[in-house]
């Protein structure tokens, strides 16, 4: 198989690399804005490294997880990708990317103190180091400022008590139509952040079977509920709602948990005297601050084993996770960088957006790394809808919930208890 | 029983002849299909790309499991209910503009008939993304129209109740030109002496359509039939486009969710036990269908 489609593969590498033929050509796939603004930065590594060229490939991020495996199946990956960093459990166990370990040992500019340590550790499997964070993503709370005082809270809330009394103060407040809080029920990042607040592995005994009818995550799940149960979240997804922007400056919705890039498009689409209304703040804890946790979430840089120039590659990543090469990313993009470094400068320190951003990104918790997460996360909104909208009671859906992950872990069961065994880990 | 010997070369001649054809066949379809069923018994995944030996005969497991699994039943009852819904329509869409457009007072045929085919051959990606424009429930024309006639605005695509009928909508738009063109080529084959002598013994428009114009057609019934049931059965590009199988999988087909768990989630083995199911699906409609004819006929 490989025979035949070895010149195929070089065929395409030939024509992606349009450029000189002397000389060494690294192919880098960036995913949508990422992938774009990549190109931008490459100039100056080119000037850096004469008889390196670097071919940015950009690819759609709705089609990136298809695409970066048919592409490795089909034997034309490229030398250096950018990897949602929960997907690195599976590359891994595909063996398409190599350990970084021994590069990392010899380049001082990158260690695992220059980062956030839950997201340094989403790239971490067993001992090794398999990607080098290239930006982060967190989910935290938007609100509105002056909606959260009028109902008698100056201060964002830190624990979950203190969450539900302020939403049930601004429920009470509410016009019909109006609701405290907004919590697409077609999102799996909500349920599992609080279930990771509340304790829960959400996957057990390496990995081998679900927790989801433990009692941490049966404790978050009902709280997750008991939003919708009570009327504080309203039960839409997220394209049931046309502009949210709209709605949260209009009051329909006074929080939401959401990501980093809102933060540039909460100041793009809405009006200069609404900016002093809304803020961000760190996710409340069941017990306080200190258990107020998040997703590590974000893109890896990763080196595929196929590649031919891995001390190119390696260049490359280096390159990009220089402090002045992230600030320039973030500018560009708006994504936050990796490096706590970088956090120093004023673009960063001075913006009050981003400040509980980085409060949160010490607060992060890898989810289970295992290559059937994806799927899994999937299903965890699935059963979360069934609940909201179906009817289904909370504790038939974790049960069924917990059933389906264990059919779908069944496989990596028997990978792991196999005398010899081929899978990463 | 021998045969005479220029017989035996004409049969090797006509081998000869078939040989290209029925080794592209082979080569492209029955040895996909077999591998493709020799996959559903396997429990072909991440794992197995590259590590072989990972691979496990799992016998009827993959189908137990898709038994099993909340989301394939309900791809089967989408997929049947666009089926059943959407495949008569767009028959009896094109049943009527084919008697439109064939009829002696028609002016224009050429333009109505290019007009009505003309959703058929344009690109299904353009036009999913063009009616999800017409269905927004902001800037939509759709509900706009509603609106000026006073009803609510209905989000079609983010409803679970309207996202599969404003799905077959768009199929049966976009199917019922290549229906009409062939409902067409079967009117026209109808001899006018028979209708010329049904008319003289006093039958009216409708009992000619009933007693003459439809037997004739039902060999062309029977044809598109077939293959428009076949075609609604692969329903794919629509929610992938339009949706993504959302609100709630209410439009989440058989091959959508096939593609999932093929090429999203890499689940080979268990994609092409789905292909299977859908294959068993559509082989027994189809049969149905020809028994159905038969008998009528």
């Amino acid at each position: 198989m490989a025979v035949r489609i070895a010149p195929i593969a070089m065929i395409f590498t030939a024509c992606n690399a349009r450029a000189p033929t002397d000389g060494v050509v690294i192919d880098f796939w960036g995913m949508g804005r990422e992938g774009e603004v990549a190109q931008q930065m490459m100039p100056e590594f080119e000037a850096e490294h004469p008889g390196v060229h670097v071919h940015v490939q950009q690819i759609p991020w709705t089609a990136a997880h298809e695409k970066l495996l048919t592409a490795y199946v089909g034997h034309v990956s490229p030398d250096v990708a950018q990897l949602g960093n929960t997907w690195v459990p599976e590359y891994v166990a595909l063996g398409a990317i190599v350990p970084l370990d021994s590069l990392i040992k010899r380049t001082p500019s990158i260690t695992a103190n220059d980062y956030f340590e839950g997201i340094w550790a989403t790239n971490v499997l067993g001992d090794t180091v398999f990607g080098i964070p290239w930006y982060v993503d967190t989910r935290l709370l938007f609100y509105r400022k002056d909606l959260l005082a009028q109902a008698g809270f100056p201060a964002p809330p830190t624990t979950w008590a203190q969450w539900i009394a302020a939403l049930k103060a601004i429920k009470s407040r509410d016009e019909p139509g109006q609701y405290p809080i907004y919590i697409p029920t077609n999102e799996w990042p909500p349920p599992t952040i609080l279930a990771l607040e509340s304790g829960s592995p959400i996957l057990k005994d390496g990995g081998r079977y679900g927790a989801f009818d433990d009692s941490a995550f049966k404790t978050a799940f009902h709280f997750y509920l008991s939003l919708f149960q009570n009327g504080l979240a309203p039960k839409l997804g997220i394209n049931e709602v046309g502009n949210i922007y709209q709605e949260f400056e209009r009051g329909t919705y006074a929080m939401w948990i959401t990501g980093p890039w809102n933060i540039g498009e909460f100041r793009r689409r809405t009006p200069a005297d609404f900016q002093d209304k809304w803020a961000t703040a760190p996710m409340p804890g069941p017990t306080g601050a200190a258990s107020g946790v998040s997703l590590a979430g974000g893109s890896s840089l990763v080196i595929y084993k196929a590649s031919r120039h891995p001390r190119e590659a390696w260049e490359l990543i280096e390159y990009l996770s220089r402090p002045e090469q992230q600030l320039r990313f973030y500018d560009l993009t708006g994504d936050l960088p990796a490096r706590i470094e970088t956090w120093r400068d004023t673009s960063l320190a001075n913006d009050p957006a981003a400040h509980a951003f980085e409060e949160q990104l010490h607060r992060v918790v890898p989810t289970p790394q295992v290559p059937e997460w994806e799927l899994i996360a999937t299903r965890i909104f699935d059963y979360g809808e069934e609940a909201i909208r179906g009817g289904v009671p909370a504790d038939t859906a974790l049960a069924r919930l917990d059933t389906e992950v264990n059919n779908i872990l069944e496989r990596r069961r028997w990978l792991l208890d196999r005398p010899h065994r081929h899978e990463g880990r | 029983m021998s045969r005479a010997p220029g017989e035996r070369a004409q049969a090797r001649a006509a081998w000869v002849f078939l040989a290209p054809a029925l080794l592209l066949i082979t080569t492209f379809f029955f040895l996909p299909v077999v591998t493709g069923l020799a996959l559903s018994l396997t429990d072909f995944d991440l794992y197995s790309i590259g590590h072989p030996d990972n691979i496990r005969m799992v016998g009827t497991a993959n189908y137990r499991a898709l038994a099993q699994a909340p989301m394939f039943w309900s791809a089967l009852k989408n997929t049947l209910y666009f089926a059943f819904v959407g495949a008569p329509l767009s028959v009896l869409a094109a049943l009527a503009a084919a008697l439109l457009v064939n009829s002696r007072l028609t002016k224009w045929k050429g333009f109505f008939r290019t007009a009505y085919f003309a959703p058929f051959v344009t690109t299904l990606v353009a036009v999913a993304i063009v009616w999800k424009y017409l269905y927004h429930p902001r800037f939509g024309l759709l509900d706009a129209a509603l609106g000026a006639a006073g009803v609510h605005a209905i989000d079609w695509l983010g409803n679970p109740m309207w996202a599969m009928p404003a799905i077959i909508v768009v199929a049966v738009w976009r199917s019922f030109g290549y229906n009409m063109l062939i409902f067409i080529a079967g009117l026209q084959r109808i001899p006018h002496e028979l209708r010329e002598a049904a008319e003289l013994d006093g039958a009216g428009l409708w009992a000619r359509l009933r007693h003459v114009t439809l037997p004739q057609l039902t060999p062309t019934f029977v044809f598109v039939g077939v293959i428009t049931a076949i075609g609604f059965f692969q329903l794919f590009a629509e929610p992938y486009v339009m949706t993504g199988g959302g609100p709630l999988n209410s439009t989440l087909s058989m091959v959508l969710y096939m593609y999932q768990e093929g090429f999203r989630w890499w689940r080979l083995g268990s994609a092409a036990s789905i292909a299977f199911v859908l294959f068993a699906l559509v082989l027994v409609v189809t049969i149905l269908q020809l028994l159905w004819r038969r008998e009528e006929t």
